[in-house]
């Protein structure tokens, strides 16, 4: 037996790196020559020695042509050549640096992004130049000058136009097409007009041209819409930089003995596979040989781990902690849990109604209204003087002036003012809406394992143990990467005893540690097995003990770690008149416990289905739920609720339908996001009422024909500079109105 | 007024020089990783005079 456990390791160490270099061939892409590239994320990486560390050891490997770091995202590209990719991942783990592969078919060029800077550098140099030429006419160039000028002014207006305005029109002529109407409806209209007008006047030697104020406008606006994008960009990246090593092949054993790896989706019922320690259950399958404990917390929300053996069911998602196993696949991919949950995100997010953004139900409004102005204001002239010319002249005065240029930069200034907020305090925001529905909040529901607690054990009664059993037990706990003996081992260097020489460690999976020396046999584990030369009754209630010779030494009490700063959380958030409650996978007692510390109503063993039930039945009340979680579990619930966080731990589906992700460990993020859109929301209404404000002052002027292109361009740039500095007050007055337990948080990035 | 027909055309071309410089910039990746460009110019891996290479990289 003992043999054949040793031969199976052996093998799982091997398929260990077989599998990497499998990842790696799928993970690259062929770039022509006989060369592919490889991206990898390194966490790790912080400063320009690490970058010149990395490519140095990186360009020695035989295959490699080129390595190069970048150190914004913290990712290393390599090409190489051969069929064989190099060993990236061992070179990088040597030198100390922990590389994964990451998808790289989310990756790519940002080609939007380029397109909007591209964009903005054309309109930039377009406004400027247009600016200089007209502040020559507004000084009083003469009639041959000032058509001159007008001429210079339509050839460099049109071709930016052109280009850098057909994003606008672009995206408005999409939303007519489907009839509805969005801000860049009558923001084209604006600059399309305002550009055709003046083009008339140019042709007819008229004195007002308006070329400055449409570029101006197409340059402002695409400040507002490209900050908006970056900010969104950001966040997307940050979180998919976070994407763990997920296999995308398993390691599949043919009846005659043969291994070969399979991809996930080809796995089918019935298929045996070696799971080593350290992996996740690829499909839902059963355990056919090997004792091992699974770590269920992030499929169930349960937080001990489970012991297994043959005949015991997994669930897809789960985590294989002590030792290796044989399971036979029980469903295909598309039927595991995973897929399950998937299905029910995708009901919860079809039964979802909608969410509306300010800046489009405010365009709603706005469009018709403006263009109902400039209507009545040509019809009225076209009575009071019948000059048509005149009248047409007038009314589009009266679109350019209220083109909403402060209405465009309004709403996303002070979306990415919050989100830079929220970047400060180690969360990621996902888009706008995101930051609206936040500030709606009411109710708030947690998750506990891995959301309220860090989904870690830790040592409770370290003080009462004494410290040469603690020293022995960290030593021996040293060796296995089951959850108790990291918080064994983890205490144990926080004491730093003297270091104990064992002359070897023998893991039997379910049951503990087991290691001679000196004679003596000591163990470290359950204590129905540690204990084995103890009466019964003396058997400690403890989780885990230490014996020499089957006599206890030490006995280890566990409890999950909560999150920092969870009570300072919980009571912000009932101050800012939220409802709380505990939504958990996991067992009454351990669930009761938590939430009897944190004096929250709570549910135990609550299914992925119960727990979308009960955020939907709370929203037909009326209730704006906040999700908070963490789990695959969660998923469902995390889209089926009005709005979502998840902490940067959490399983890469709920990661990716949260709203915002919180990096810290601190939980104190999540009163403080509510805060910051809270207070967001009031600068957005701040910022829409300075728009109508400026309106009303601004269209009877223009109505009355008295608007001359001077007067316009220094009405639209000091609207839209009113409105971005007010968007600004959210990280000045932030700083004095952070809640009690803020400040320490914040020092820390 | 001669001196109009050429400073304006020289301030355009001028202008649009900075454009065309800034978009082959964009184009050429240089805003791809602005953290790592503020630490590489600190690097001083030109191609080595000497044959001490290794002693040199230590330092």
């Amino acid at each position: 037996m003992s043999c054949c456990t040793a031969e199976t390791a052996y093998d799982v160490a091997m398929a260990g790196s077989r599998r990497a270099h499998e990842e790696l061939l799928l993970a690259s892409r062929v770039i022509g020559n006989g060369l592919r590239e490889t991206s990898l994320a390194v966490p790790t990486i912080h400063c320009g020695g690490c970058m010149q560390k990395i490519e140095q050891a990186l360009v020695v490997l035989p295959e490699v042509e080129h390595a190069r770091v970048n150190l914004s995202t913290k990712r290393v590209t390599v090409r190489w050549h051969g069929d064989v990719p190099p060993q990236i991942i061992e070179t990088l783990s040597q030198i100390g640096y922990e590389a994964h592969l990451y998808d790289t078919s989310l990756d790519g060029k940002d080609l939007v992004l380029a397109r909007l800077i591209r964009a903005l550098a054309v309109a930039g140099f377009a406004a400027s130049n247009i600016m200089l030429l007209s502040v020559s006419i507004w000084s009083g160039a003469t009639d041959e000058m000032r058509n001159l000028f007008h001429w210079l002014s339509a050839l460099i207006a049109l071709p930016a136009l052109v280009y850098s305005g057909s994003i606008f029109f672009n995206s408005a002529w999409r939303a007519l097409r489907v009839g509805r109407a969005n801000m860049d409806v009558p923001i084209s209209i604006g600059v399309l007009l305002a550009f055709g007008m003046s083009l008339y006047e140019t042709i007819v030697h008229g004195p007002h041209a308006y070329f400055d104020a449409a570029t101006a406008l197409v340059f402002f606006l695409l400040i507002g819409r490209t900050l908006d994008y970056v900010m969104r960009a950001r966040a997307r990246t940050a979180v998919m930089g976070l994407a763990r090593f997920v296999p995308r092949s398993a390691l599949v054993l043919h009846s005659d003995g043969a291994q070969i790896f399979v991809p996930v989706n080809a796995i089918n019922p019935g298929m045996r596979m070696l799971l080593a320690a350290g992996e996740r259950v690829p499909v839902d399958a059963r355990v056919v040989a090997g004792r091992s404990e699974i770590d269920c917390s992030l499929v169930s929300g349960e937080s001990v781990p489970q012991a297994v053996t043959a005949g015991s069911q997994l669930r897809a998602g789960t985590l294989n902690l002590t030792s290796p196993l044989t399971i036979q696949a029980t469903a295909t991919a598309e039927n595991s849990f995973l897929a399950d949950m998937i299905r029910m995100m995708e009901a919860a997010e079809a039964g979802h109604s909608a969410y509306r953004r300010i800046a489009d139900r405010a365009a709603r409004l706005y469009a018709p209204m403006v263009h109902a102005t400039a209507l009545l204001t040509f019809i009225c002239w076209m009575i009071a003087n019948g000059d048509a010319h005149r009248a047409i002249t007038i009314a589009i005065a009266v679109l350019i002036i209220t083109c909403p240029c402060a209405l465009g930069l309004a709403v996303p200034m002070v979306h990415v003012v919050a989100a830079r907020r929220l970047f400060e305090n180690g969360m990621m925001l996902k888009d706008g809406g995101a930051l609206e529905r936040l500030a709606e909040i009411d109710t708030v529901i947690f998750d506990k394992t891995g959301t309220l607690t860090l989904g870690q054990a830790q040592l409770v009664n370290v003080d009462a143990i004494e410290p040469t059993s603690l020293a022995l037990a960290s030593t021996i706990a040293a060796h296995s990467r089951h959850p108790y003996s990291l918080a064994i081992a983890a205490a144990g260097r926080n004491r730093a005893a003297a270091p104990i020489v064992l002359s070897g460690v023998t893991e039997i999976s379910g049951s503990g540690l087991e290691s001679h020396v000196d004679g003596k046999i000591y163990r470290l584990g359950q204590p129905d097995w540690a204990l084995a030369n103890e009466p019964t009754a003396h058997r400690a209630s403890a989780s885990v003990v230490l014996s020499q010779d089957g006599h206890c030494l030490a006995a280890f009490r566990f409890r999950d770690h909560m999150r920092a700063k969870a009570p300072e959380a919980i009571s912000d958030l009932k101050r800012m008149g939220c409802a709380i409650e505990v939504l958990s996978g996991d067992h009454e007692d351990r669930v009761r416990e938590l939430a009897k510390t944190l004096d929250l109503a709570h549910s135990a063993r609550v299914s992925p289905r119960e727990k979308t039930a009960r955020i939907a039945a709370m929203a037909a009340s009326g209730h704006k739920v906040l999700m908070v979680g963490d789990g695959l579990n969660d998923a469902p619930a995390l889209v089926a609720a009005h709005a979502s966080m998840a902490p940067a731990s959490a399983a890469d589906v709920g990661r990716n339908v949260a709203d915002l992700v919180f990096l810290r460990d601190s939980l104190t993020a999540v009163p403080a996001a509510i805060m910051i859109a809270r207070r967001a929301r009031r600068l957005v209404h701040e910022n829409l009422t300075l728009a109508v404000i400026y309106n009303l002052i601004a269209v009877p002027i223009a109505a009355l024909g008295l608007v001359t292109p001077l007067l316009a361009a220094v009405a639209m740039s000091l609207s839209s500079l009113v409105v971005v500095a007010n968007a600004q007050r959210l990280l000045v007055r932030g700083k004095q109105e952070q809640p009690s337990a803020i400040p320490a948080f914040s020092q820390v990035g | 007024m001669i001196s109009i027909s050429y400073l304006i055309p020289i301030s355009l071309l001028l202008g649009a020089a900075g454009l065309a410089a800034f978009l082959w910039s964009l184009k050429s990746g240089q805003y791809e990783d602005l953290d790592g460009a503020a630490e590489r110019i600190l690097f001083d891996d030109d191609s080595p005079v000497r044959r001490d290479d290794d002693s040199r990289n230590k330092a």
